[in-house]
């Protein structure tokens, strides 16, 4: 256990110091002088080596990387060029509000997705099945802004189901004070249900719109692996023993197709929480994704190589938690 | 050919009567009958299917069961169990005879017990559906029926998962799994043909042992003539869907159907080199004169 744990931690380790080398070198390469960004075109030639040589960028390519590697350690960033907070202080502002909505879209994404395609499966090419697979392909094919721009006229402008873009209506802001820095749970947590009720619909169409895209990844995978499963001896068996069909697929069948189902969880939650650039645009959410393109079209390098950073350690803790739920869903991988 | 009712066998009623069974699979490319107009009875005694792969063996045995998937039908003149019409019953029907009337034994306990159930569980399982017992009462039953199969400590195995037995375990936990409902007909399919051969034995003889002991009757689906004659009170061999000859299992090797001769005459025999052994000739009229 222990052994399995220390190596746990060095792949950890590992990935990290790939990762930083990997953004390191992104900020080399990419096509922003971060002198001139300081500098501005109009400095003078001696300025301009002087805050050069300030920054560091002069030294040898391995000394600067060391230099970024235990200021990263540290948490530090730097400052960001637009907020001119640091950017540390920033990832952690905009991270929560990703979260919270990854956290709901990945939750409807699952919870409908999985049955899905269950039921996709044990119906497979009839209407259940056709009516499903083409609910998938839409999920698929469908230009994420455009869905959020006819959810928001349909459900907001027409019906008025929802609350519109932003996290909050104005009128709510500042009462509740970040914990967690998700509104809706910080809410709760004082005790502010107004103000809960009113982050939650904000929140319901967002998260339904990109958790209508993992659902059809989920559902697509869930029917492939349900399928795999309904094909194995031990379905056979379980009929011969005289279990209905129903316990058949959603005991038997469905615990083994949960086993493979984690890592695509865990990849979707990956993808949820790179922050999704296009629907946090359309509905002003103001999250990782919003962030991350505000600072690449300002050219604020040290907050893309920091957002750059945090995503990682996204995957990399994404990839922890999976290893840790692998046991509890296979008996099999107890044993290694 | 159809003069199955052995009498001299020394059975003493009748569990299942066969009559004209045949089982068809359609698919994209037209219908496939699998078995065709088999017929042949089942007392409490021990029945050996014999024949190569595809010969509908294992199809028979599922046909009983009523497991042939959605795209196979099943015929029959007759199929009947004691006093239950197989032939006219529908999925409910036979969802309650399985397991608790007739059970089977699949061929490799690796893939035939569910992965991440524990054995002890899957035991039990059976015995929560067919007796609609508690989970206390279940686990004592599966727990007694583990010790029945002679595990020494029933208690340890019944929360370990199948990876964590070996073949020959596994193998007992499926007789286990499949008896603890008391069934009248226990279909083996292959049950040892994935174990070592050191393990074999002792399988057949806890699962005889049990089926004796219980007075059911057993259809052991082989290809392994040597296994089937020295176990089995009766043999069917089958061929193509059909069954071209039924003996008792003592008599094999007095059988008179070409297909049956051409089988034993391909064993190789200890003791008696032959640079080649003899292959199967296969005459198209054996399907003719049958069909």
């Amino acid at each position: 256990m222990a052994n399995r744990a220390a190596r746990s931690l060095l792949s950890v380790a590992l990935t990290f110091l790939g990762l930083t080398c990997v953004t390191f070198f992104i900020g080399r390469v990419i096509p922003i002088d971060p002198v001139l960004a300081i500098v501005g075109d109009k400095a003078s030639a001696e300025t301009y080596a002087r805050v050069r040589a300030e920054i560091g960028l002069d030294l040898p390519l391995p000394v600067q990387y060391w230099r970024y590697l235990t200021k990263v350690l540290h948490g530090d960033f730097g400052n960001s060029v637009i907020t001119s907070r640091p950017v540390l202080h920033d990832l952690l502002q905009v991270f929560p509000a990703t979260l919270e909505l990854a956290l709901l879209a990945l939750l409807i994404g699952v919870v409908a997705g999985v049955p899905m395609g269950v039921i996709a499966a044990t119906h497979r090419g009839r209407w259940q099945d056709q009516v499903i697979r083409f609910l998938s392909l839409l999920g698929y094919s469908m230009p994420v802004f455009w869905l959020g721009l006819i959810g928001l006229l349909l459900f907001y402008a027409k019906l008025g189901w929802v609350e519109g873009p932003g996290r909050l209506d104005v009128a709510f802001d500042d009462i509740v004070g970040p914990v967690t820095g998700m509104v809706t749970i910080d809410s709760l947590l004082a005790g502010e249900y107004e103000v809960f009720w009113n982050a939650f619909w904000h929140l319901l169409l967002p998260a339904s719109i990109l958790g209508y895209l993992s659902l059809a990844y989920v559902a697509r995978m869930t029917r492939s692996f349900m399928l795999a499963q309904l094909r194995q001896e031990y379905v056979l068996a379980t009929l011969a023993k005289g279990l209905s069909p129903w316990r058949v697929v959603w005991v038997h069948a469905l615990g083994n197709v949960w086993v493979q189902l984690v890592t695509v969880i865990a990849l979707t939650f990956g993808s949820l929480l790179e922050g999704a650039v296009l629907t946090e645009t359309v509905f002003a959410w103001p999250g990782l994704g919003l962030y991350m393109k505000n600072s690449l079209f300002n050219a604020d390098l040290n907050a893309v190589l920091g957002a750059t950073v945090l995503v990682g350690v996204v995957y990399i803790g994404l990839n922890m938690i999976s290893d840790l739920i692998y046991p509890l869903v296979d008996p099999r991988a107890r044993d290694q | 050919m159809t003069d199955t009712g052995m009498t001299d066998t020394g059975m003493t009623d009748t569990l299942l009567t066969v009559r004209n069974l045949s089982v068809t699979y359609s698919g994209d490319d037209g219908d496939v009958r699998a078995v065709r107009n088999v017929s042949f009875t089942l007392g409490r005694e021990r029945l050996g299917i014999v024949g190569e792969s595809g010969s509908g063996k294992s199809t028979t045995g599922r046909a009983i069961m009523g497991l042939v998937g959605q795209s196979g039908r099943i015929e029959a003149d007759e199929m009947r169990l004691g006093d239950t019409d197989l032939a006219h019953l529908g999925e409910h029907g036979f969802r309650k005879l399985r397991g608790q009337r007739i059970a089977m034994v699949l061929q490799d306990p690796k893939y035939s017990l569910d992965p991440v159930m524990s054995v002890g569980r899957q035991i039990a399982e059976t015995h929560r559906t067919h007796l609609r017992s508690t989970k206390r009462d279940a686990r004592r039953a599966a727990l007694e029926m583990l010790e029945a199969v002679h595990i020494r400590d029933p208690e340890r195995v019944y929360t370990m998962y199948p990876h964590q037995v070996s073949g020959g375990m596994g193998q007992r936990v499926m007789i286990a799994m499949m008896l603890i409902a008391d069934p009248d007909i226990l279909i083996a399919d292959e049950p040892t043909s994935a174990l070592d051969v050191t393990v074999q034995t002792q399988v057949l003889a806890i699962m005889d042992d049990l089926v004796r002991s219980r007075g059911m009757g057993l259809i052991l689906i082989s290809h392994n003539l040597h296994l089937v004659s020295s176990f089995c009170d009766r043999v069917l061999v089958m061929y193509a869907g059909q069954v071209v000859e039924t003996c008792e299992a003592a008599k094999l090797s007095e059988a008179k159907h070409p297909y049956t001769r051409g089988l034993l005459a391909a064993l190789p025999q200890l003791g008696n080199r032959r640079a080649e052994l003899p292959q199967l000739q296969r005459d198209p009229a054996w399907m003719a004169d049958l069909a």
